[in-house]
């Protein structure tokens, strides 16, 4: 055994941790410029690049794919090498797994400024990038396995049930929804049309949102809170039982998004059931993960790491309660097509997935530079105008689209509609401009992260960690 | 089964996990597809011009689909508001379907037929011009940029392939049909007080698209 084989890969994790920032706050400015053009029109400056039919998939996939997606893939390197107890199969798969994946970023946003695009959500890439995008998630997922089947560790435990979820479905996803028939480099037909394509379209986008949005973040909290909080998890027994029931109630409930529209009305149907069902194995994830931080809340004074952890889930529980009514078929007939819909997605991404990411970081940095935290009074902060941000941008998101839900539907007593549609636009100014704020909030917040972790990167070392045990 | 024996087996977990998430998969998409009266047929839904598909895939450039939806839902306000509900057999040579999620501006399904022309050249340029109150970013670009025709032949033989019922020679005649039918909404632009109207601009192209949507069924002759 060589000297390397008995030390973790943590280049490849600090690697992954400093994109995650980089393109995190890049993403983030995209989605706050992609805001204001909403709440002032002359934002969009008349250059094609940047008006918002293309800044909002540059900020949808920046902020998916490059913050969410480089977070995972630190927090799964970390953990994944400490579960098994051993060092990631191949170093050669890290290093082009982690520059691939760069490189997917840097061309996905290039076609998309250019107005090279798919035209479908969250699946926009074109073609050629998506054969980048699927052979660099096949690496990964080999890269992986391999370390599983390597492992010295009888058991996987929970967090890897998870992880290896999001590496098999998400690969399932991607490929079914991207197939095309070429034009050219940078344009292709799906083989799907219509009906068909809307109903591929979304079980793709709702299982995104379940595979790479919540399972991954699910395992990466089943790993660093427990760690965070020193305390086991919660319940062994209902970890197996949310894990399973999720896997395959996800799935299922794509057609919500598709509801009163021309999809068969067996299908919505399906979609909303499943969708209703989906509380439970959600709300087990975030029972599992609060409850373990019992006997440690007198830390949550103290800890930023546990302070991101317990927002987080709350955003967790109270965005999965809001999406099984947003998909009850009356309900979703006024919120469909609104505000609320975007001011529910980030519920979830700026809550459950943008603060888990923080809190894995601040927890994880220090220890890979072998240092405390630069700042935990800055942390603290963050915390504080990071809560507050996305505290602005859901409230006035659901004022918005509650608002104007109700005055496209609203008929005079003479039956005629009262409003005409730019009355129902020209209301949301104001509130436009306080999601703006929270947005720039939560940006700001990332800032002061960014270099938090900066600081504390540079006051320690990177020395190898040695594996436990692992000259074995 | 005691779940501990799962656990410590990684193949075997993989393929359950496999096993679980295809279920609903198969359940929920296969029928679609093998059930032909989930989309029942429209005799009048007819195939793209060569220059309405160029104009659709502006409009997909352009991001459209981020603010309006193309899916009118069969409530009386919307019915009222757009037109007759959307029918699935509408769709059937959309691709990719553009539905949309959020309508930060008004569904377009029905909006072909609704306006001029050159309510479309005006609005385009400048939205403030026909809506003061719009938040719609203006497109100067597609009054100036020539339309790329290099690919339209590639795009219809790609399309035919996939079902989309193109002839030869409507592949083979399709540069002078999309200039053809170009020439005539240039004509009607200038007849409506445009002035310097080029035909080979995109924003002509994605005119014929925006007139043509939801418009195979013929309602508005109706009403």
């Amino acid at each position: 055994m060589t000297e390397k084989q008995s030390t973790y890969d943590d280049d490849t994790v600090r690697w992954f941790s400093f994109f995650t920032m980089f393109w995190g706050v890049v993403g983030m400015l995209a989605g706050v410029w992609a805001a204001l053009q909403l709440a002032f029109h002359q934002f969009n400056f008349d250059i094609p690049y940047i008006t918002f039919g293309r800044l909002r998939p540059i900020h949808t996939n920046a902020v998916i794919f490059a913050f969410a997606g480089n977070a995972i893939f630190a927090g799964v390197y970390y953990s994944t090498q400490r579960l098994c107890r051993i060092r990631m199969a191949s170093d050669f798969l890290s290093k082009i797994h982690l520059w691939g994946w760069q490189l997917v970023i840097v061309l996905d946003a290039v076609c998309l400024a250019l107005g090279y695009t798919d035209g479908k959500e969250y699946a926009e890439p074109v073609w050629t990038v998506d054969i980048l995008i699927a052979l660099v998630w096949v690496i990964f997922g080999a890269n992986f396995i391999l370390t599983l089947l390597r492992r010295k560790e009888k058991h996987l435990y929970v967090a890897l049930w998870f992880y290896l979820a999001t590496v098999i479905t998400i690969a399932v996803l991607h490929i079914v929804n991207n197939l095309v028939v070429p034009v050219s480099l940078t344009q292709g037909y799906p083989i799907y049309s219509g009906v068909q394509d809307a109903l591929v379209q979304w079980w793709y986008g709702h299982n995104a949102v379940g595979f790479l949005l919540t399972t991954p973040f699910l395992g990466l909290m089943y790993y660093f809170l427990p760690k965070a909080a020193q305390r086991p998890v919660y319940s062994y027994r209902l970890s197996i039982l949310h894990f399973w029931s999720l896997v395959f109630l996800y799935i299922w409930a794509g057609p919500h998004h598709l509801i009163y529209t021309a999809l068969p009305d067996w299908s919505q149907t399906l979609g909303m059931v499943f969708s209703l069902m989906l509380l439970a194995p959600s709300w087990g994830g975030m029972i599992n993960g609060i409850y373990t931080l019992q006997g440690a809340w007198d830390r949550l004074r103290t800890d930023p790491v546990l302070k991101f952890f317990v927002v987080a889930l709350t955003f967790y529980g109270m965005a999965t309660f809001e999406g099984p009514m947003l998909s009850i078929k009356s309900v979703s007939a006024l919120g469909h097509y609104t505000d609320w819909i975007v001011g529910h997605v980030h519920a979830g991404a700026l809550g459950w997935v943008g603060f888990t990411i923080f809190a894995m970081l601040y927890w994880m940095v220090p220890r890979l530079y072998r240092t405390e935290l630069y700042s935990v009074k800055l942390a603290t902060t963050h915390f504080w105008i990071g809560t507050l941000g996305i505290l602005f941008y859901v409230v006035s998101l659901w004022i918005t689209g509650i608002t104007q839900g109700l005055m496209w539907r609203a008929v005079t007593t003479d039956g005629s509609l009262q409003y005409s549609f730019i009355e129902t636009v020209m209301i949301l100014k104001n509130y436009y401009i306080v999601r703006a704020l929270g947005g720039a909030l939560y940006l700001a917040g990332a800032v002061l992260m960014g270099y938090n972790l900066w600081r504390t990167a540079r006051q320690g070392n990177t020395k190898p960690e040695l594996i436990p045990g692992g000259a074995a | 089964m005691n779940h501990r024996w799962i656990e410590s087996r990684m193949t075997i977990m993989a393929v359950l996990t496999t096993v679980t998430i295809m279920i609903g998969t198969i359940t929920e998409l296969v029928p679609l597809y093998a059930v032909q009266s989930t989309v029942p047929k429209i005799a009048e839904v007819k195939p793209y011009t060569p220059l309405e598909l160029e104009g659709r895939d502006i409009y997909i450039r352009e991001g459209c689909y981020t603010c309006h939806s193309q899916a009118v839902r069969p409530f009386r306000d919307e019915t009222e508001r757009y037109g007759p509900y959307s029918k699935p057999g509408e769709y059937v040579y959309d691709r990719p379907f553009q539905w949309g999620s959020k309508r930060t501006g008004p569904d377009l399904h029905r909006v072909g037929g609704k306006y001029p022309d050159s309510w479309h050249w005006i609005h385009m340029e400048d939205p403030r011009a026909m809506e003061p109150a719009s938040i719609m970013p203006a497109y100067p670009w597609l009054l100036k940029d020539k339309l790329d025709k290099s690919d339209l032949q590639a795009k219809m033989r790609a399309l035919r392939k996939l079902g989309t019922p193109y002839t030869d020679e409507e592949i083979e005649k399709a540069i002078d049909r999309s200039r053809y039918q170009a020439k005539a909404i240039a004509r009607r632009l200038t007849a409506d007080g445009i002035k310097d109207v080029d035909h080979e601009v995109e924003v002509i192209a994605l005119i014929a698209y925006l007139q043509r949507l939801g418009s195979d069924i013929k309602w508005r002759e109706q009403e």
